[in-house]
């Protein structure tokens, strides 16, 4: 048994889940291929693409089936034995430091494989529809099948090394796709801005995996972990900070408060990658990570402290981005607020030590609000408008579509049996187990404003749906349903919305809690195990009531959607909302506008002064060397002594030319002479 | 054996021969010296090798191949003395300063 499975098995014991595990056999072996696959088909499509009788579509949506296949075999594969398996092939060393690229096939990782790969499925296919005729269609496969390859990276990534490769690749494929329409300025802008902002998040994450493997001596998850379990005193010491710092680095990818601004504006990319990026890829990152590092958050020596740091975030995403959704006009950007609000439920449960509940939200989250965006899609494409201002009335128009998005909707909401209901019960089940132990007044207070974002997400959502199903028709021309290569995936999503939730229903069936156990994050994790029927009564009675409401403002077929929209108008909130509470105007005003101001006009004048100064007065100084080089050295030194010696040369030749007399009797005579000498000489030496 | 008056006869042939080399005019005469000046070293070496009695001769052996030598320099100057005469009408050495600065 390797070390690794004795160690996983440790855990599981201490969690009261002693199963068998596997090492996953040629299946796991051969996973290397999952985030290869699509990275190589990435450069076929890059380079072939536009020969090909679908421009390329063909290869990223076999990059993408086969990671489906793939996940799900996995999937099922580990439902079966749980499997444990890491390969890692060496890259170099660093002192002692290993550089490796592996891949990790453990419940967390494979249950991203499989999300990542159905949802991809899933969106690719629908894209084909909705990008039909787009000028850069090929290029627009080849990032996005770099988009899913990158996170695959990501996930499988077995040290924190690769992590980063994966994460800052992830980055790079976003800022491609939510550019995609770079000819207006504005979605550069947005590209830009998203970049920007992750890379701020991303210092957090670099100083934090610098400080964990400095200390640790590797940047391999396993000895890290090992080190917590071992309870590492190095480590200890610097856990706090480093802990925050990885956090930091989450909270950009994940986009929680106040890193958040970037994913509304991200909704400038093409709707599937909007759906892609906030359903499987991209936005799960930053939980991953809080999940992958669990035991290291959740250990009491350790960066336990910073548990109150990460439910407080969630908690602020939660609740202040939920509001904002209440009030956007861009059905898109409801859906990117609502995102960003159920983001805060996943930071939640992590920051309450439940490492299931975060994880089964973003499995479900990432099936209905790939859904929800592909609706949105089809709407888009269909009106040709963002703005629900412009739409209405689409629910005979678009029966599919009215449907599909109404389960999404309901699912999102928390309605009983779909997905949504499950996973936010066991967020708050496990933020109320943490209220009462050890979660103090702040875990109680979050529980209340979970409570309280449960509300919000179904009365947005009835929103949303009212806006653009009911009502009159307010846009131009005449919509109708989008073809089959978008509904069908819509109909597939719709289904898993449904169904994703019950594999994780407590007391009943806990398949999804075992098989996110194959890995030492089990360490501690508060998993509720009976169903707690009064907070699932309130969450449902929240929803329903959210739903209510909801219906009583906006539903009513024969109003104008301006006038029904304009029924829920707070003053001083509204426009607090509206505005997204100042927050990119104080980032403006507060953070672009002095770097743009002082500071760069600052860097402009000690560019133009001090550094060119510098780099003239250099120029300056090695022209006049080289003037006193040339004039001096080489000109009177050096061609000197050249010259001297030829002219040297030749005046000794012109002045022992006149021994060449031509006479022979003269040369014997010389030669007599000479051996004469040599004769006397030698008389007179010896 | 003395070898006393031997070498006083070759050294007296040797300067003999010097003189017609570096006194001489006429090519012919030179050759004719640098001959007298061969045969001193083969008296030397007759003489030094009868003197000296080993068993190979190689002071006689020695003067036989000067003679050869000798005998082939010659036809080669000889050959180049005539030649020199019928380009240029006469073999005066003092004329033949062709290879001069």
């Amino acid at each position: 048994m390797t070390y690794l499975a004795t160690t996983v098995l440790a855990y599981a014991e201490e969690a009261g889940h002693a199963a068998e595990y596997s090492d996953g056999g040629l299946l796991a072996q051969g996973a290397w291929l999952v985030p290869v696959v699509p990275l190589v088909l990435m450069f076929g499509i890059l380079f072939f693409g536009k020969r090909l009788p679908q421009k390329g579509w063909e290869l990223a949506e076999f990059a993408m089936a086969f990671v489906a296949v793939y996940g799900v075999v996995l999937f099922i594969a580990n439902a079966n034995e749980g499997i444990v398996y890491e390969g890692s092939v060496e890259i170099a060393r660093l002192g002692s430091l290993v550089l490796e690229w592996g891949w990790v096939v453990d419940g967390l990782s494979i249950m991203m494989y499989a999300v990542v790969g159905v949802v991809g499925f899933f969106v690719f296919t629908y894209a084909k529809g909705y990008m039909e005729g787009d000028v850069r269609f090929t290029f627009f496969f080849a990032s996005f099948t770099l988009f899913a390859g990158a996170m695959l990276v990501l996930v499988s990534a077995p040290n924190l090394l690769q992590l980063l490769v994966g994460w800052e690749l992830v980055g790079v494929a976003s800022y491609l796709l939510i550019g995609h329409y770079w000819e207006d300025h504005a979605n550069n802008a947005a590209a830009i801005k998203a970049f920007l902002v992750n890379k701020v998040a991303d210092v957090g994450l670099f100083i934090g995996v610098i400080i964990v493997a400095v200390t640790v001596g590797s940047f391999r998850f396993t000895d890290v972990l090992d080190a917590v379990v071992a309870g590492d005193s190095a480590l200890a010491q610097v856990a706090f900070w480093g802990g925050l710092a990885l956090f930091i680095g989450a909270m950009g990818k994940s986009a929680q408060f106040p890193f958040h601004v970037w994913l509304p504006d991200a909704m400038a990319g093409p709707t599937p990658v909007s759906s892609l990026m906030h359903a499987a890829t991209m936005v799960t990152a930053g939980v991953y990570l809080l999940g992958r590092m669990f035991p290291f958050y959740q250990s009491e020596i350790f960066a336990a402290d910073v548990k109150t740091w990460i439910i407080v975030i969630g908690a602020l995403t939660l609740f202040l981005t939920g509001l904002i959704a209440l009030v956007q006009n861009d059905i898109k950007k409801v859906l990117a607020y609502s995102t960003l609000s159920q983001l805060g439920y996943m930071t939640v449960a992590m920051g309450a030590g439940a490492y299931t509940a975060g994880l089964f939200h973003l499995f479900t989250h990432a099936f209905f609000k790939a859904l929800l965006f592909l609706g949105a899609g089809s709407v888009i494409h269909a009106v040709h408008s963002n703005n629900m201002s412009d739409m209405g009335g689409l629910r005979k128009k678009m029966p599919r579509t009215y449907w599909t998005f109404l389960v999404g909707s309901l699912a999102l909401a928390g309605i009983f049996p779909l997905a949504g209901f499950w996973s936010k019960d066991e967020i708050l089940a496990s933020v109320s187990y943490d209220a009462g132990h050890g979660g103090g007044a702040v875990a109680s207070f979050v529980l209340v404003v979970a409570i309280v974002g449960a509300f919000i997400t179904a009365f947005y959502m009835a929103r949303a749906v009212y806006l653009t199903f009911f009502g009159e028709y307010k846009g131009s021309g005449q919509p109708h349903e989008s073809p089959a290569v978008m509904t069908y995936p819509l109909i597939g999503l719709a289904g898993l919305s449904v169904v994703a939730g019950w594999v994780n229903i407590p007391g009943f069936f806990t398949g999804f809690t075992d098989w996110l156990a194959t890995r030492a994050h089990v360490l501690g994790d508060h998993h509720a195990e009976e169903i707690n029927l009064a907070l699932a009564g309130i969450g449902l009675a929240v929803a329903l009531a959210g739903i209510a409401i909801g219906t009583l403002i906006w539903y009513r077929d024969d109003a104008t959607q301006e006038a029904r929209d304009r029924r829920f108008y707070v003053p001083v909130l509204y426009p607090l909302l509206a505005n997204t509470y100042y927050i990119d105007d104080l980032y403006i005003r507060g953070v672009v506008d002095p770097i743009k101001g002082p500071i760069a006009r600052l860097v402009d004048w000690t560019n133009s002064y001090v550094i060119d100064g510098l780099v003239n007065g250099v120029g300056f100084l090695a022209k006049a060397a080289g003037r006193v080089v040339y004039a001096g050295v080489d000109q009177r030194g050096i061609d000197l002594a050249v010259n001297a010696l030829s002219s040297g040369t030749g005046e000794a030749g012109g002045a022992l030319r006149y021994a060449q007399t031509g006479k022979v009797q003269q040369y014997a005579g010389v030669l007599f002479s000479g051996a004469v000498l040599l004769v006397v000489g030698f008389l007179i030496f010896t | 054996m003395i070898v006393n008056q031997f070498l006083v006869l070759a050294a007296l042939l040797f300067s003999l021969g010097i003189y017609g080399v570096l006194v001489r005019r006429n090519a012919v005469l030179v050759l004719l010296s640098v001959e007298l000046m061969l045969a001193a070293v083969n008296i030397n070496l007759v003489a030094f090798g009868s003197y000296i009695q080993d068993s190979l001769a190689s002071g006689q052996v020695f003067a036989l191949f000067v003679i050869t030598v000798a005998a082939a320099e010659v036809g080669i100057g000889l050959a180049i003395v005539i030649l020199i005469f019928r380009n240029r009408a006469s073999a005066n050495v003092d004329e033949l300063d062709l290879m001069r600065w």
